[in-house]
């Protein structure tokens, strides 16, 4: 298991090295890193001087060698437009990502997958109709709509959840609601699906003939079964939501790491940029891994393969 | 599952109940939405506007500037003087504190100047200080200025991004500390920083009896919302006062309901076509034909596009600049919309059935294309590409682009040369490179004789009038939407003054 794990992770490590440097190319395609920087009223006088400043005038190979010596012993160098350190700037947008992340993926779990059960359950009932009509609704409505939707009713007319901001708990629902609500139709479809296949194979029918309670078939025989896929998936999401939750946190006004992310492309912001896509390619490693080991867990059979 | 969830909700609107802030005169808390976020507070090291409005609040200039009648008055200097073209001497006011405590002298001043001056230090944008050369003290409240060269738009610096920080106080923290922790003379002082998010000024109750007035409101609280509907919902809550640069059908939606005003302003910012005139994207660049120039003149109807799409209180542009900017002339030739002589002039260049030129623009798609579309009717067909800032300029800069749809904002500089130094001194968006255009801006720009100065500005903006070296269309212009129980007036150089609000 060991050399399985180091073999993973150095694995994971290379990946993370090109996709970082397939990014930092892509991102001096993209225009003059200087010329950005300058913003719009800038002078040719001072596109010079944040060449000469940045060392942008170096070549592009030389730049990234520098980047990667200083990433590698932990300096991910300070941000060109905020000024100040990467690592606390990211410290400071990426504990709000994480606890939306974790908060969007519980939710999506904790309604879709009892959900999917239900519908498999019943298959063409009122309930898996409801299901499916929840899930159609989930993937057809646009989240930067659904966001607003929300704070329509909730924050101007109920006036029970505050409509942007980070600062109390009460302020992560909404978006929790939206971003969860996202990923929950794959995740429910995909726990249907497979529960409908299992239900309907032989080894269900014996534990039913043995006696086993309802209970017992649903969720230890069939669920632990039927739920592999789905482990796999939310690891996905979960690195979607981390990366990928600007629209979410651009309408809640929550300053995470996916706006972050998406302005520092805009900006130029090369060493802010290059920071979060090696955490982020990171990350979504991570979770492919953790839900290997999850799998391996939860099917025997994983573990000898 | 649902019992759970029902708790949490029960439990979400308790606690709501109890921590709801509503912004209203009661607290004397006035909610400022941005929606950029802004670099950094230290005002030389943002090029944002988020960033001149926390400016002016929290620091003062040695000059100030009345936004409604344009003249130039003292601030932390009571009087000035040029000595020589390359002085200016300054008497400074006393028993001015700043924030922190640190008296306001002359080693002020010099520190800042001297700190700015130096390019290694980093002033974002250089142009608002690369014109100073150094400071000297004469007495503690005496100082002068040495310039590099002859610039007599240095007051209108002075009086603008040119701010004075305290030397003990900057010298120990720099940039950094103090974009975390923000000390000036001004009238509100920064007790909260949270770089990019949140923003909290409160009222600094010894301010100095100086043009900008006492604060009247106690506190100002900023928080950066990127998106406009939510802004807009935080209005309806009642947790905003304020939202700026409100795009128009939304300004106009919120106006149209009793709790809120509106109100249109215009900004300095200006939209125009650069035309390549000097051939640099094609040696055979029609372009190069002044007829051709005219001819895309004639063939925008920029009241149209003003009526249509800029609305508010835009104007048609016919000189090079802005009008209330100093120099600028707009008694210059100018050419009515007229597709049929637009046609008739192609003709005459040798283009009867026109041509196919490549289009540039990098912002407002919609007023870019309906542009195109203009030139497309008169016959030279554009083929339309939308690129970043960036890459635009870039692109403008080495190869050369036919026709660029630019806009130019004059960093809120109230002069002409503000506007016509970026393009017709052979810097690198200079598409025209005309020597007599550059040496009449040359006279224009360092004459210290204002009537010199009006004069050569004026014969510039109409040699690029007669030549149509330039495409001036239209003006800007921005909304702001505060509620009923604020009282603002908003000047046309789109800056916010927190100091001049007050509560209904």
């Amino acid at each position: 298991m060991l050399p399985f794990i180091l073999k993973r992770l150095g694995l994971a490590f290379l990946v993370a090295l090109t996709v970082s440097l397939i990014s930092f190319f892509l991102l001096y395609l993209s225009g003059d890193p200087a010329t950005a920087l300058a913003g719009e009223g800038a002078t040719s006088e001072d596109i010079a001087n944040i060449n000469a400043r940045y060392g942008f005038d170096r070549p592009l190979l030389v730049q990234y060698g520098s980047w990667l010596f200083n990433a590698l012993t932990g300096d991910f160098g300070e941000s060109y437009y905020f000024k100040m350190p990467v690592s606390a700037l990211l410290a400071d947008r990426l504990s709000v990502t994480m606890l939306l992340g974790v908060c969007g993926i519980s939710f999506a779990l904790l309604t879709a997958v009892p959900l999917g059960v239900l519908a498999a359950m019943r298959p063409n009932s009122l309930i898996d109709r409801f299901a499916l009509f929840l899930s159609v609704a989930g993937q057809a409505m646009p989240s930067f709509w659904f966001g607003l939707i929300l704070i329509v009713v909730f924050s101007i007319k109920l006036q029970w959840l505050p409509a942007s901001g980070a600062s109390s708990w009460a302020h992560f629902i909404l978006p929790t609601v939206v971003l969860g609500y996202y990923a929950m139709p794959a995740i429910m479809r995909l726990t249907r699906a497979g529960m409908l296949e299992v239900l309907s194979s032989d080894y269900i029918r014996t534990a039913r003939a043995k006696g086993a309670s309802e209970g017992r078939v649903l969720f230890k025989h069939a669920l632990r079964n039927a739920i592999i896929p789905v482990v796999s998936l939310a690891a996905v999401q979960m690195g979607f939501m981390l990366g990928g939750s600007i629209v979410v946190e651009s309408i809640f006004a929550l300053h995470g790491a996916g706006f972050l992310a998406y302005e520092s492309i805009s900006r130029n912001d090369l060493p802010t940029v290059q920071a979060l896509v090696l955490i982020f390619s990171m990350f979504y490693i991570l979770f492919t891994f953790a839900a290997d080991v999850l799998n391996a867990w939860l099917d025997p059979r994983m573990r000898s393969s | 599952m649902k019992t759970a969830l029902l708790r949490t909700t029960a439990a979400a609107i308790a606690l709501s109940a109890s921590t709801a802030a509503f912004a209203d005169k009661a607290s004397d808390t006035l909610h400022v939405a941005f929606t950029k976020e802004l670099e950094s507070v230290d005002s030389y090291m943002n090029s944002a506007r988020e960033g001149i409005v926390i400016q002016r609040a929290v620091w003062d200039g040695l000059l100030y500037r009345d936004p409604v009648t344009n003249e130039y008055i003292g601030n932390l200097a009571t009087s000035w003087e040029w000595i020589d073209d390359l002085t200016i001497e300054f008497k400074l006011r006393e028993g001015v504190t700043f924030h922190n405590g640190e008296a306001f002298n002359a080693d002020d001043v010099v520190y800042t100047v001297d700190f700015v001056a130096n390019p290694e230090n980093g002033v974002k944008t250089q142009r608002n200080v690369s014109w100073m050369k150094s400071a000297e003290k004469i007495d503690d409240y005496t100082v002068r200025i040495h310039l590099k060269s002859a610039f007599p738009a240095a007051i209108e610096f002075l009086a603008g991004p040119v701010s004075i920080y305290p030397n003990e106080y900057y010298a120990e923290v720099g940039p950094s500390g103090m974009a975390l922790k923000p000390v000036g003379t001004g009238p509100y002082k920064v007790v909260e920083v949270e770089p990019g998010q949140h923003f909290v000024l409160e009222k600094n109750e010894t301010y100095f009896d100086g043009p900008k007035g006492d604060a009247q409101i106690s506190r100002i609280d900023i928080r950066t919302i990127p998106d406009i509907n939510t802004q807009m919902a935080e209005m309806f809550n009642g947790t905003l006062d304020l939202i700026w640069q409100v795009p128009a059908d939304q300004a106009g939606k919120l106006g149209e309901m009793s709790q809120f005003q509106a109100v249109n302003e215009s900004t300095m910012r200006v939209g125009f076509l650069l035309l390549d005139a000097a051939g640099k994207s094609d040696e055979n660049s029609p372009f190069k034909d002044v007829r051709v120039r005219q001819a895309v003149a004639h063939a925008i109807d920029s009241q149209s596009i003003v009526d249509a799409l800029l609305k508010g209180s835009s104007q048609v542009i016919k000189s090079s600049c802005f009008p209330s900017q100093f120099g600028c002339d707009t008694d210059v030739t100018t050419y009515e919309y007229d597709p049929e002589k637009a046609k008739a002039l192609l003709a005459e260049a040798g283009y009867p059935d026109g041509f196919t030129t490549e289009f540039f623009a990098y912002r407002n798609r919609d007023y870019a294309e309906a542009i195109s579309s203009y030139m497309n009717a008169v016959g030279i067909k554009t083929n339309f590409n939308m690129l970043k800032y960036a890459a635009l300029r870039d692109l403008s800069a080495t190869s050369g682009v036919p026709v660029n749809f630019q806009t130019w904002g004059s960093f809120s500089i109230n002069d002409t040369s503000a506007f016509t130094g970026q393009f017709f001194k052979f810097g690198d968006l200079d598409t025209v490179r005309d020597p007599e255009l550059r040496d009449t801006l040359e006279i224009a720009d360092t004459s210290t004789d204002p009537e010199v100065r009006i004069e050569n500005y004026s014969k510039a903006l109409n040699l690029i009038a007669d030549q149509a070296y330039m495409v001036p269309m239209f003006s800007y212009n921005t909304n702001y939407v505060f509620t009923q129980e604020v009282s603002y007036t908003p000047t046309p150089d789109e800056v916010l003054r927190f100091a001049t609000m007050s509560w209904n």
